[in-house]
């Protein structure tokens, strides 16, 4: 298969799906998808609601087992990705202040036990000063705003320091400049060869700033450069097929 | 002011074991509460306190009115039922709200029938308000068992309670100890609810985890300073408790849940963050 071949060539592999069908109650949500990822890529994974982007992404996070097939992970541990899923559950009313929710970031370093050393606590500054959130040390989560809060998200995966980044509709309900401060920030994660796979629904932006492009509607429809895969042909297909949760749906004879 | 404020407990041996008591369970229980009441799991105390019972009822069966068997029945029917619960709604579509709630109904249920089989009466208000005036050296060893263990691994827990309460998908994406840490703070619960049940009935160990961490909510917004009040407010409900209880000569748990009733209606009226006054008055909002 010509999906399965992509990306081989290009070098160091981060991600290999083999024949991956994940679900829910046996229904697949993503269904018999085999396909490489690159060490470094920028990937941007689009289609339609209910395409199974969502579950993609946890299935990569190890939350949801395959019903079929294998994912496997080259070279680092399933706790060193950093991963934002999609509209956060983070409990806002939580008396956590800015920085302690970033320090969190160092978790991976220091363990749920470690002291935060004076070169985390550097580390947890830089990424405040990054993202713009001096002056907001002491405050509590509670007390920011929906940009704001996202900004604090991104710093914390910007200490965690991960090889593979997950992000699950990173852009949804954020303002432009916000939007365009974070799309930076993830530029330069790209620059610095980290492997970065992002939920995301707004096509001009992908064609923008990703160079690469996974189009999902369950199975996979087409996956490489940006300007191929985003086609009016390819992005008509992909709606086709996304057809709706059969109840009755027989077994697949795909196999 | 001494004769009223010192001397009870200067001269009455039972009313320092009281008091000794007392204090193990205000600062164990209050700062488990806290994290209860930030999980929005406040009520889960009090189904957790029905859980107990019939494990007690049936330590009180096979041994008589002994702290030791009682305190072992608690704490193996209040654990079976949070690990069932915790692990049921880990690992099916059920909340943890009606997991908990099937698991505790079972339990009680399983409880009275194996009491009234038996054809015996458990005295049932000495569980609803224990005899905190009569706590003698077992019992007093037991709340300061389980108040040191609760302290500890509240200290070694911290972390991983605090990220699972308020993030508990980043916690997963980093650590495989969610789930632990929410199955050892269940246990806490229970111990804590074990323990106050005997010197003081469960009416008085849910109080103790509930009314606290409420009432500090209208005071501080820090988590160190809502563990900090808790601690603080639970002692001195106790203290003052007790000495109503001792010049009234009204029975001892219900005056300190009522001296904390009455803290917690203060604070809701008078309270900074929160309270009805400081809802109405509208001051000057910053500028910026």
């Amino acid at each position: 298969m010509v999906l399965r071949r992509m990306g081989c060539h290009l070098g160091l592999i981060m991600l290999d799906f083999d024949n991956v069908t994940l679900g829910y109650e046996l229904h697949p949500a993503v269904h018999h998808l085999s396909l490489n990822v690159p060490k470094g890529s920028l990937l941007a994974l689009v289609g339609p609601n209910g395409a199974g982007k969502s579950t993609l992404l946890k299935g990569i996070m190890g939350q949801l087992s395959p019903l079929d097939g294998s994912i496997s992970l080259n070279g680092i541990e399933r706790a060193a990705i950093a991963y934002l899923p999609q509209q956060n559950q983070v409990d806002r009313s939580f008396p956590i202040t800015v920085q302690e929710m970033v320090a969190l970031g160092v978790w991976g370093q220091i363990g749920a036990f470690g002291r935060l050393r004076s070169q985390h606590k550097r580390q947890v500054q830089s990424a405040l000063k990054q993202l713009g959130l001096q002056g907001f040390e002491q405050r509590l989560i509670g007390s920011l705003s929906g940009g704001q809060m996202q900004r604090v998200l991104f710093a914390r995966l910007l200490v965690q320091q991960a090889e593979l980044i997950l992000l699950d509709e990173p852009f949804t309900g954020i303002d432009s400049r916000t939007t365009h401060d974070l799309i930076h920030l993830i530029q330069a994660w790209h620059r610095a060869g980290k492997t970065i796979i992002a939920v995301l629904h707004d096509y001009d932006q992908v064609r923008q700033y990703f160079p690469t492009c996974l189009l999902l509607s369950r199975q996979p429809i087409c996956y490489g450069p940006t300007a191929d895969v985003l086609t009016a042909e390819n992005l008509l297909r992909a709606r086709q097929l996304n057809e709706a949760f059969d109840e009755h749906a027989a077994f697949c004879a795909h196999d | 002011m001494f004769e009223l404020l010192i001397a009870p407990f200067y001269e009455f041996a039972f009313m320092q074991r009281a008091l000794i008591g007392c204090i193990a369970v205000s600062v164990s229980a209050a700062p488990v509460g806290v994290f209860l009441m930030l999980r929005r799991m406040s009520l889960t105390g009090d189904a957790m306190a029905h859980a107990i019972l019939p494990g007690a009822a049936v330590g009180y069966l096979v041994a008589g009115l002994s702290i030791e068997a009682m305190t072992l029945g608690g704490i193996v029917a209040g654990c079976l039922v949070a690990m069932l619960s915790g692990l049921v709604s880990r690992f099916t579509q059920t909340a943890e709200d009606s997991s908990m709630a099937a698991f505790y109904l079972i339990s009680l249920a399983a409880g009275v029938m194996i009491i009234s089989a038996s054809g015996s009466q458990v005295d049932l208000l000495h569980v609803l308000f224990g005899s905190a005036l009569a706590l003698n050296d077992a019992a007093l060893y037991l709340l300061a068992g389980i108040c040191t263990i609760t302290l500890i691994t509240l200290a070694f827990l911290f972390r991983p309670l605090v990220v699972e309460c308020m993030d508990s998908q980043f916690l997963q994406s980093v650590s495989r100890l969610s789930t632990i840490a929410h199955l050892c703070f269940l246990v806490l619960v229970v111990l804590n609810l074990v323990g106050g049940f005997n010197a003081l009935g469960t009416l008085m160990s849910v109080g103790m985890m509930i009314l606290p961490p409420a009432l500090s909510r209208y005071w501080v917004k820090g988590l160190d300073a809502l563990i900090a009040v808790s601690c603080i407010v639970a002692v001195l409900a106790c203290y003052f408790g007790l000495l109503v209880s001792f010049h009234a000569g009204w029975p001892t748990s219900p005056a300190i849940i009522l001296v904390l009733g009455a803290a917690y209606s203060f604070s809701l009226v008078f309270g900074m963050n929160g309270g009805i006054v400081s809802r109405l008055s509208k001051p000057k909002h910053l500028s910026a």
